[in-house]
């Protein structure tokens, strides 16, 4: 073993620019494989971040209050008519109950009672429709970064203030400080202080988003107890589809993950991950066939010499061990130089999560370079068993010659 | 067999290729080698010396006939056994040094033992260092195999022969490469190694004055043997 590893390590040695190609050309391969996760993750990051990082992970709703069938349908057909029921909004009654369960949980990063409404916000002629969402003062940028994308004035919704988006307030030509009519759905009026404006660059939350304390939104819905809905926020939002089961299972409410509304999200980054693959395996294939040439010719090259360790006592195992050493050694040290320089390379990129808009969303923790390694190595070891197999069956008395 | 036989063959016969163009070289040849052995193997150019020695070096097989050395059948062995009995017991110079170039003098001489180890024992290394001296190449040990003159590859490629002390070493036409003065000296290191290590050698030739520097003559024509001073 040891002995073979000499051989092996001296044959390349004994051609330094030949091997050295080799090496590299190996590690070219391995930085276009660590290049490519690191890309394909960090789009994957920054896709899901700007379209999920400013929205509930899941939402938990009051169910359905749908009647339910009590006859068995094993008993024969049965023929129903449901009607909705419209006479009662649907209501979480129970949610000061169970919240303080949930934001014990392991993954939880922030929960965000709710009472939410539609209504027009009204300023001189300009009418203009808007989401209302009441919520806890310190709960305001719970769910979106609120605080952290107020272009003008404070983010604080205490009394009878709002904070709206900067279309809105475009639309509306109102600053901070100016007084805004809310007209609600239930035909209530309020006249709210702006304090703030936030642009967090999704529409619909720029043009028509307004946030409200919870008091002033029970006021404008008329609904002095109980919420519309609860947000939650996870640590990982990859997540949500376990806590949604689980809270169902521990509430008996319905919940709601993100990954529901945005299968298009879901499938386009699955198709993206694919197609990053397909250019992996492409690299992978290329470095394979790159090695098996090379060592198939350094076969040929040594075939006397082979030929002359089979008629020292040198058995075929022995010959296929020195030349499938020969291939695991470049396919490691390439395959680690390739990594070190993928890494040293991709390192300078800011994190998706930083990533500037426009930008070049490279994650550089998410450049699989074990992976890469290990793939790389295995490769070169299945491309030099061919080369290997055929410098073991050389016949020493071919070369040897009379 | 008497105790001191080496190497017998029987009857052998090799015929390279099938039908018309068959060659038949070795046509019931019968040989004895006894230990300690200093013979030339004389004969024509064509006439089977080659064949007969990558035969007795069991890296050819005999089309028919029985191959006996020290006791054990060799025709019927299988590969693995044979690379295993080779290293043990044969040991080979070629005409052409048949050196691995990227190699020293040292390393070359020490791969059939090392080969077998699994490594380079300090005990091998210090063999070969030996036998180095023994050869006269003492101040070359570490040099590459391609830098060195032909008539010393072959006096490394005699210390790499003879490294695991086998009892038979086969040597195809090894001066027919050097100048009449390394022709000698290798003759002469022949001879001291037989008669000191008790190493039987069968050295094919075409030279009258290397076959006669040797005790015993053997002649191969028309595929088969006979001893010119039987
Ligand atoms: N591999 C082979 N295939 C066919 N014929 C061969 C082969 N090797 C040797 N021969 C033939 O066998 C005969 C003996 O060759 P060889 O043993 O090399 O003789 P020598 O060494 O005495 O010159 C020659 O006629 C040669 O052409
Ligand atoms: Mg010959």
């Amino acid at each position: 073993m040891r002995y073979g590893l000499k051989i092996a390590f001296r044959y390349l040695t004994a051609n330094k620019a030949q091997t050295g190609l080799l090496i590299t050309g190996v590690a070219v391969g391995v930085f276009v494989f660590i290049f490519m996760s690191a890309l394909i993750g960090g789009l994957a990051v920054y896709l899901v971040q700007s379209t999920v990082g400013n929205v509930s992970h899941v939402t938990v709703e009051a169910p359905s209050r749908e009647a339910s069938l009590l006859v068995s349908e094993a008993d024969g057909d049965v023929l129903v008519v449901t009607q909705a029921a419209t006479n009662q909004r649907e209501l979480l009654r129970t949610a000061d109950a169970f919240l303080p369960l949930i934001d014990t949980w392991e993954g939880i990063a922030a929960t965000s009672r709710q009472v939410v409404g539609n209504g027009l916000a009204v300023r001189g002629q300009v009418r203009a429709p808007v989401s209302v969402t009441g919520v806890d003062l310190d709960k305001l940028s719970a769910i979106a970064d609120i605080a952290g994308s107020i272009t003008s004035g404070d983010a604080d919704v205490s009394g009878m203030k709002v904070v709206i988006g900067s279309s809105l307030a475009e639309d509306l030509s109102i600053r901070v400080g100016q007084v805004l009519r809310l007209q609600s759905d239930r035909d209530i009026d309020l006249g709210l202080m702006v304090s703030g404006i936030f642009e967090i660059g999704v529409e619909a939350l720029d043009r028509r988003a307004a946030f409200v304390s919870l008091a002033t939104a029970r006021t404008l819905f008329e609904l002095p107890q109980g919420v519309s809905r609860i947000e939650i926020k996870l640590e990982d939002l990859n997540q949500a589809e376990q806590f949604a089961r689980r809270i169902e299972a521990e509430t008996g409410l319905a919940a709601t993950p993100w990954t529901e509304g945005n299968a298009q999200l879901l499938s386009g980054l699955r198709a993206q991950a694919n197609s990053g693959n397909l250019i992996k395996a492409f690299a992978l294939i290329t470095i394979v066939i790159g090695v098996a040439s090379a060592l198939l010719l350094s076969t040929y090259r040594r075939r006397p010499e082979i030929g002359i360790m089979r008629a020292m006592g040198a058995s075929r195992g022995f010959v296929v061990l020195v030349f499938v050493t020969q291939g695991a050694l470049i396919g490691l040290l390439g395959g680690m130089i390739g990594a070190a320089i993928g890494f040293a390379a991709l390192s300078p990129f800011p994190l998706p999560e930083n990533a500037e808009p426009g930008g070049f969303p490279i994650d550089v923790r998410q450049g699989a370079y074990g992976l890469a390694i290990s793939l790389t190595a295995l490769g070169a070891i299945l491309a030099s068993i061919l080369p290997a197999r055929s410098a073991s069956r050389v016949d020493p008395v071919s070369v040897i010659g009379q | 067999m008497s105790s001191s036989s080496l190497v017998s063959v029987n009857d052998l016969i090799k015929t390279y290729g099938e039908g018309d163009t068959a060659t038949h070289v070795l046509k019931g040849l019968n040989l004895d080698l006894e230990r300690g052995d200093l013979s030339a193997l004389l004969g024509p150019s064509g006439s089977g010396k080659s064949t007969l020695l990558t035969i007795l070096g069991t890296l050819m097989k005999p089309t028919s006939g029985r191959h006996e050395m020290l006791g054990e059948d060799l025709t019927s062995a299988d590969d693995a056994e044979l690379t295993e009995f080779r290293n043990r017991h044969i040991g080979f110079v070629f005409q052409f040094h048949h050196l691995l170039p990227d190699f020293t003098a040292l390393e070359n001489v020490v791969f059939p033992t090392a080969v077998h180890a699994g490594r380079e024992t300090r005990a091998a290394r210090e063999r070969g260092r030996e036998l180095l001296n023994r050869v006269g190449l003492g101040e070359r040990m570490d040099y590459l195999a391609t830098q060195l003159s032909g008539g010393q590859k072959q006096r490394v490629a005699i210390a790499r022969a003879l490294i695991n002390r086998p009892e038979l070493v086969l040597a195809d036409e090894p001066t027919g490469n050097l100048d009449r003065e390394s022709a000698e000296q290798v003759m002469e290191l022949i001879g001291e190694i037989n008669r000191e290590e008790q190493t039987s050698f069968l050295i094919s030739t075409h030279d009258e004055k290397i076959a006669a520097s040797c005790r015993r003559q053997v002649l191969v024509r028309d595929g088969e043997t006979a001893d010119m001073n039987a």
